[in-house]
């Protein structure tokens, strides 16, 4: 009996520490990163870091303002190709959609969901990248190039998350719209969505979490000039490209730079996710 | 439901009728042929256009998505079975062959690596969610907090991470090790989620039984709860697999792009997709990497199927 209990005891401290897991692996990756980007800042000088518009490591210039700008910009474009596709794909899931083939639609963006990011870079290598050459004239690899392939990337991510908050609207919203005369088209759009509004917002900021820290498909679509970027039809840098190209090789304070790069990419994606969980729990009150 | 309400909308664009001939006009509309049916849709688009371009927009953006994926994953099958050659599957890799069999048997090796350490801590943290933790504590707060944050970080930062914690900190090196361990981290909040759900899905009911035949705790979550939850926590298994096959950026450099088999697990060696990736960026061996990439796709789409047949056989069971 006695030895039971102590086993239930032991038992329960190892779930617990199981759990905490997840703290600890936060608590590391923190002080690790932080640990290892801030000091670099601090030697290049923050404003010549976040503000500088040159990237020359042989030079001793370490300025990601044209990552930074370059990350933002390919977001965007990702986020004004696929959110609207996306809340439409979710809204025909949701109430368009005959019952017939929802099981193959509902799978399809689930699969889309699980495709390998290096599967996605390369068929924009070799399919949308050719084309844009032909379109352009001149180069393939540009923003647009990388914005049109994260806007694919990013559909699932929001469809999903939109889709479910949609369903999670009650019927008697859609049902009392009908009632008072709208069509099925008015419910949907003005009773029904703007009553989802918070879980469609925290897919869309999900979505730009996942676009502004995509890596290898940008990589291989966006051109990777150092250069501040230059247009739409132009190539440029993301922050994770920057990291992923030249850590291969780099050393002593390059290597610090790359470091305090994903650290700047790092607050990013905190400051993202704290908006999504925020807009979560906006939901759950509802 | 949907199509009731498609002509409950066409009875009201055609004006006022009263409540019985409406509830007539609504079994007639059940019984008309589909020619009928569409001389009724434009008749209600006629009344109302903005609503008639929402839902072609609608269709349309369906449509899109449907297209978008039919189109990648037939064009890299399409292009890429052919590239499919015995050479591909010799069991050593050099720069003739560009054999793809130790990259494979590298995924193997990592994906098994991974999931021994990363499910018995993802699995025991659920157990400790669901069966100990008091509702609203502040630790459990935490937890969620922290494995929220965790599923939310791009995998380069988890590469990074590995990178300056294992590879450096511990001098392991670009290895085998410093790779699967950076991945155990970043699949745990997708194994501690799918776990949980499984957990909470068996009826309370189970548990006040075992108590009441006089099992302990321990016993009631090990011989009762668990093996009831099995293929919840299966299918969130089999997708994180998916994610560790596919996954390139946080490999890179912690597990390194050595092409061959490691001696052991502190050698550097690349998986399937950091092959395909590597392959690709060199872009001397492009047949070689859409034959990669069809493999690849393959293994990802058979780990995502299995994983929606398992979620589905556990809502079955409940029903």
């Amino acid at each position: 009996m006695k030895k039971g209990k102590i086993s239930e005891l032991v038992m329960k401290f190892v779930f617990l520490a199981a759990a905490c897991t997840s703290v600890l692996a936060v608590a590391l990756i923190c002080v690790f990163l932080f640990g290892n980007g801030f000091p670099a800042m601090f030697k290049i000088g923050l404003p010549e870091f976040l503000l500088g518009q040159k990237w020359k490591p042989s030079n001793n210039l370490f300025g990601i303002l044209p990552f930074i700008l370059g990350s933002i910009y390919v977001t965007t474009g990702a986020i004004l190709i696929g959110v609207p596709i996306a809340l439409l794909t979710a809204i025909f899931m949701a109430h368009y959609c005959p019952k017939g083939i929802y099981p193959v639609v509902k799978a399809t963006v689930n699969l889309m969901a699980g495709i390998p990011s290096v599967v996605y870079g390369f068929f924009g290598l070799v399919v949308i990248v050719p084309f844009m050459r032909d379109v352009t004239g001149a180069d393939g690899s540009t923003m647009l190039t990388a914005a049109l392939l994260l806007g694919i990337m990013i559909l699932p991510t929001v469809t999903i998350q939109a889709e479910s908050s949609i369903r999670s609207v009650p019927s008697s919203y859609y049902e009392g719209s009908l009632a008072l005369g709208a069509t099925h088209e008015r419910s949907v759009f003005f009773a029904v969505f703007p009553a989802a509004k918070s879980g469609i917002m925290a897919g869309v900021v999900l979505g730009i979490g996942r676009a502004i820290g995509e890596t290898m498909a940008v990589i291989m679509v966006a051109g990777n000039q150092t250069w501040m970027p230059q247009g739409i039809f132009k190539g440029l840098r993301t922050m994770t490209a920057n990291i992923v190209m030249e850590m291969g090789y780099a050393a002593d304070l390059h290597r610090e730079a790359l470091i305090a790069t994903g650290v700047v990419l790092f607050i990013f994606i905190l400051i993202i996710n704290l908006s999504v969980s925020a807009l979560k729990r906006r939901t759950m009150y509802e | 439901m949907n199509k009731e309400n498609e002509k409950l909308e066409i009875q009201g664009g055609e004006g006022v009728i009263s409540a019985g001939e409406q509830a007539e006009g609504l079994r007639a509309a059940g019984e008309k042929n589909l020619s009928e049916r569409l001389a009724m849709k434009l008749t209600s688009w006629k009344h109302h256009p903005g609503s008639a371009a929402a839902e072609i927009l609608v269709w349309l953006a369906g449509l899109i998505t449907m297209l978008a994926m039919v189109f990648i994953v037939g064009f890299i099958l399409i292009k890429g079975v052919r590239y499919l050659t015995p050479d591909l599957f010799s069991p050593t890799y050099n720069s003739e062959n560009v054999s793809l069999v130790p990259a494979f048997a590298n995924t193997l090796v990592m994906t098994g690596l991974s999931l021994i350490i990363a499910v018995p801590l993802g699995v025991f943290a659920a157990i400790y969610l669901v069966e100990y933790a008091k509702k609203g504590s502040r630790i459990v707060g935490l937890i969620r907090i922290t494995a929220e944050t965790l599923s939310g970080i791009p995998s380069i930062i988890y590469g990074l991470f590995g990178l300056l914690f294992f590879c450096t900190a511990f001098h392991w090196g670009y290895s085998m090790l410093s790779g699967s361990l950076t991945i155990v981290i970043m699949i745990l909040p997708l194994i501690i989620r799918t776990a949980e759900e499984a957990l909470l899905a068996v009826p309370d009911s189970y548990r006040e039984a075992s108590f009441g035949l006089g099992a302990g705790k321990l016993r009631t979550i090990f011989r009762v709860v668990l093996p009831d939850a099995v293929p919840g926590i299966l299918a969130g298994v089999v997708l994180a697999t998916g994610r560790i096959v596919g996954e390139t950026a946080a490999l890179l450099y912690t597990a390194g792009s050595v092409a061959q088999i490691p001696q052991n697990l502190m050698g550097s060696g690349r998986t399937l997709a950091v092959h395909m990736y590597v392959l690709s960026s060199e872009g001397l061996h492009m047949n070689q990497a859409y034959a990669t990439a069809v493999v690849l796709l393959v293994v990802v789409v058979g780990l995502n199927s299995l994983s929606a047949f398992l979620a589905r056989k556990l809502q079955k069971g409940r029903e």
